[in-house]
């Protein structure tokens, strides 16, 4: 297949589905009585300033726990516990460094290599109860984001500093603070340093999966675990791997907004990211760059939606009705796209063999 | 329903089911040609054959899962083409799978209703109907019994009154006895027999000669695609059967030289697999292969090949035994070492254990091979040396492709083979486990590989050959052991043995051959 057809073959299912959710969003808000032109025109509306930066961080963000579930459904495995898997992971990662143990950046690398730790060894139970209970994933990910809702929650109410009528973790020295960079006027707000770590991710998931004997090892488990067992990768160890790789990723998810603005957690932490991220793997195809796309198209609904409810009487809730659709007809697309493929090479190959040898003995058996 | 009723007065009342050639292919394989059966109204017919030669898809055909691409079907008198399996149902066929398709939550009630609702409903009167079949039969079941709380036999009686239930006179049933133990056995052809006095008519497909022989009142034996005989249970014998089924046709001897040396390169010792109950699969395998040996496994199949080949590549651990390879024990190392230590492996599954169906020639040239050279050098993988040495093995073993991007998946069976075949023989293999390495491959394609491996033998590479066609096993083999019931029960020389020996051997011996002249001459 060439580049241009292969291109245009991996556009035309989120194309669709992006076509097919804004039709559906329409009817609804039509059905609710309000005007749907109200909303296209404030949703597709040129950003603000303030709105770009906000994307942006947003995004980052969004990426890194797409990446999170991304890796384990390339091995079939369904982690669905990125959500619980961040909020224990930033907590601990926002203790250690509000205790200032070491100077400046080192504290910040502490910081990221806690939160990791962390997630790692979040995810790594539910990856140890598969391997040795037989415990279904997506099971105890579920249970364990329950757990981590109430451990976190009991920790702060128990030990966190009083601030207004909630409570938060100890600020962290100024020293550890990581601004960013200020692309329009200071009260538009800043691009977080850490919204680099997205990219880093990025590449660093895309080079470990695609050129590493590692990744080779987990995409073949993915495709067929029986062909991988036979070619002799441990499946378990596999398992346990993958999930606690998922959770090292989802630990940062919360860091860039950590240090660039909240530098604390509390009522500032960013709930539901976890969630967002498995919609934007399934849509972006687990892949980084589709990956990407996916973030900033969500980040962008997200933020333009903000406005809705000041101008218009359409709830703000209705952009997560038109990102739900995305993600079904998505999903959808991509199987008839796929299905398609299959059946155009099977017939592609036999038409230049017949073409380009004579006929062969058939075989018998089947 | 694209069934029309065709006046046929030939396939008169008592003929249940007549096929006549009925063909079927798929890309680059024929899985079924020239197909010929007549079932008799009211017997239980046996369909028996090696793995591969047909049965599943004749099945499927017959349940209207598949569409022949020629030849007829006549049920009951009436020509009809099936175009699903609800058009089989109509007709009364009905099908019991091997895999059972019961919900363990669910109670035998609600089993047996499930998509049958508009019959009696899901009531008491379906509970009644449920009760009604089961006492005429003898089945024993109470409806409102949880399915997870059965045994592996009462499931399956669930299964064939699901059947009943929605009114089918003909009942295939596919491998009833592999997953039942002797005494379920006996009990399921207590409730055959009393469903074929009732006026059913059974379709038993099996691979097990002695089952076939106790139940069966006529046989049909497929082969390579066809059925190549038919035999009443009282006038052949086990080994006749079993010839009929791998094909009696003497190979050509073998011309080349020997090559065998004196160097032990595998030896297994004391090899023994148990299975979770605590059954033997492999009991006390002692086998040794030289350099430059082929040592031939021949057995009907399901009587340890796969569980022997798979303890050796390292995919199941024995219970009790030590496998060595070059002097080296390798008992307890994992997969990769043994194939880093050279192992190569043509698996009898190709597409469960051999390729990756989606992913490129290429990366699937990986497989296996995830930590060495060319394919990777321990810690990254080499595209390039990769993407090239496929290229070698599509020109070399000539797989029909247009490209090594194409995903293994697009290929035909054949070409797939190959591509395996290439890829295990890369690297130098000092020992070689070869499952059907032909199997599902045309008969260019199939010289083209037995010719690899001789050639491979002259290098002194050790192979394990196992093989369902004799042909094969006698002219590749340098040595022949019979497996039968996970135990290693004869050896044989290919030049002298004859397919009769061998035959017998793969079923029982000879008490079995007494047994039958015994029946033959009495009245």
């Amino acid at each position: 297949m060439s580049i241009v057809t292969r291109v245009l073959a991996a556009l035309i299912a989120p194309l669709v589905a992006v076509v097919a959710a804004m039709a559906i969003t329409s009817v609804v808000i039509l059905a609710s009585g309000s005007s749907p032109g109200d909303f296209w025109s404030i949703i597709l509306e040129p950003p603000a300033d303030r709105v770009y930066v906000n994307i942006v961080n947003q995004s980052s963000m969004i990426f890194l726990s797409g990446l999170a579930a991304a890796i384990g459904f390339r091995m079939n495995l369904f982690n669905i516990g990125v959500e619980g898997q961040y909020q224990v992971a930033s907590y601990a990662a926002a203790i250690t460094v509000g205790a200032a143990l070491l100077p400046g950046l080192l504290n910040v690398v502490l910081g990221l290599l806690v939160a990791m730790v962390v997630g790692a060894a979040w995810a790594g139970i539910a990856g140890l109860l598969k391997v040795t209970r037989g415990v279904s994933e997506v099971i105890s990910t579920i249970m364990l984001n329950a757990i981590a809702v109430t451990l976190v929650g009991y920790l702060l109410n128990t030990y966190g500093l009083r601030s207004g009528n909630s409570r938060r973790t100890t600020e962290i020295p100024e020293s550890s603070q990581l601004g960013g960079w200020t692309p329009f006027l200071d009260r538009d707000g800043s691009v977080w340093t850490l919204a680099l770590l997205a990219v880093v991710a990025g590449v660093v998931f895309s080079f470990v999966l695609n050129r590493t004997s590692f990744g080779f090892d987990l995409r073949a488990t993915g495709m067929s675990e029986s062909a991988a067992v036979a070619s002799g990768v441990k499946v378990n160890r596999m398992v346990v791997t993958a999930m606690m790789i998922s959770g090292a990723i989802a630990g940062l998810i919360w860091m860039p907004a950590f240090f660039g603005s909240a530098h604390t957690y509390g009522s500032t932490f960013q709930f539901q990211l976890g969630f967002t991220g498995i919609a934007v793997a399934l849509l972006g195809r687990n892949r980084p760059l589709g990956i990407v796309f996916g973030a900033l198209l969500f980040a962008f609904l997200n933020e333009q939606s903000n406005r809705l409810t000041l101008l218009t009487d359409i709830s703000q809730n209705v952009v997560q009705i038109t990102q739900g659709v995305i993600v079904l007809a998505v999903v959808v697309a991509y199987e008839v796209v796929r299905r398609r493929q299959v059946a155009a090479e099977q017939s592609r190959v036999k038409r230049e063999l017949d073409r380009s040898v004579p006929p062969k003995n058939e075989a018998v058996t089947a | 329903m694209n069934a029309s009723p065709t006046a046929s007065p030939a396939a008169a009342a008592t003929d249940a089911v007549q096929v006549t050639g009925i063909g079927k292919r798929f890309p680059g394989v024929i899985a079924n040609h020239d197909v010929d059966i007549t079932i008799r109204s009211g017997t239980v017919h046996a369909l028996i054959g090696e793995n591969g030669a047909g049965k599943s898809t004749l099945m499927k055909i017959l349940y209207g899962v598949q569409k022949p691409d020629e030849g007829t079907l006549v049920v009951n008198g009436e020509q009809v083409s099936f175009s699903s399996p609800t058009d089989a149902i109509a007709h009364g066929i009905g099908m019991v799978f091997q895999h059972f398709m019961l919900a363990d939550n669910l109670t035998v009630l609600e089993n047996v209703v499930l998509g049958a609702e508009k019959l009696h409903g899901i009531g008491d009167a379906a509970r009644t109907r449920i009760a009604e079949i089961s006492r005429a039969y003898g089945f024993g079941l109470d409806p409102d019994r949880l399915v997870e709380e059965l045994g592996v036999g009462e499931r399956q009686r669930v299964e064939i009154l699901k059947v009943l239930y929605r009114g089918a006179k003909i009942i295939i049933l596919d491998e009833p006895t592999a997953v039942l133990v002797p005494q379920e056995v006996d009990a399921l052809f207590a409730n055959l027999r009393e469903l074929k006095d009732q006026g059913h008519t059974i379709l038993f497909i099996s691979h097990k000669l002695d089952e076939v022989l106790a139940i069966a009142d006529d046989i049909t034996v497929m082969r390579r695609g066809t059925t190549v005989g038919e035999a009443r249970p009282g006038e052949t014998s086990k080994r006749q059967l079993a010839e009929l089924m791998v094909g009696s046709e003497l190979p050509s001897p073998q011309t080349a030289v020997s090559t065998v040396t004196d160097e032990v390169q595998l030896q297994v010792a004391g090899l023994t697999l148990t299975d979770a109950f605590g059954r033997d699969l492999l009991s006390g395998i002692d086998l040794t292969i030289h350099r430059g040996e082929v040592l031939g496994i021949a057995g009907v199949e399901g009587n340890g090949q796969a569980e022997l080949v798979e303890t050796i590549m390292g995919m199941r651990r024995p219970t009790a035994g030590t496998i060595s390879v070059g002097g080296q024990d390798i008992t307890h190392w994992d997969t990769r070492a043994r194939r880093q230590a050279g192992i190569g492996y043509i698996p009898e599954d190709r597409h469960r254990h051999g390729l990756l169906l989606d992913a490129p020639l290429w990366e699937n040239r990986i497989l296996g091979f995830q930590n060495r050279r060319p394919a990777s050098n321990g810690f990254l993988i080499d595209r390039g040396a990769s993407r090239t040495d496929t290229e070698r093995i599509v020109e070399k073993y000539d797989v029909r492709t247009p490209g090594i991007d194409t995903t293994s998946r697009a290929l035909s069976g054949g070409n797939q083979q190959k591509l395996i075949v290439g890829r295990e023989m890369s690297g130098d293999p000092v020992l070689l486990l070869a499952a059907h390495p032909t199997r599902g491959v045309d008969v260019g394609a199939q010289a083209a590989i037995w010719e690899h491996i001789k050639r491979a033998r002259e290098r002194g590479l050790a192979v394990l050959l196992i093989s369902a066609d004799l042909d094969e096993l006698i002219g590749l083999s340098d040595r022949i052991e019979v497996l039968l019931r996970g135990r290693l029960v004869g050896e044989f020389d290919p030049q002298t043995v004859t397919p009769q020996d061998l035959g017998s051997a793969m079923t029982g011996g000879h008490d079995d051959q007494d047994d039958q002249t015994e029946q033959e001459v009495s009245p």
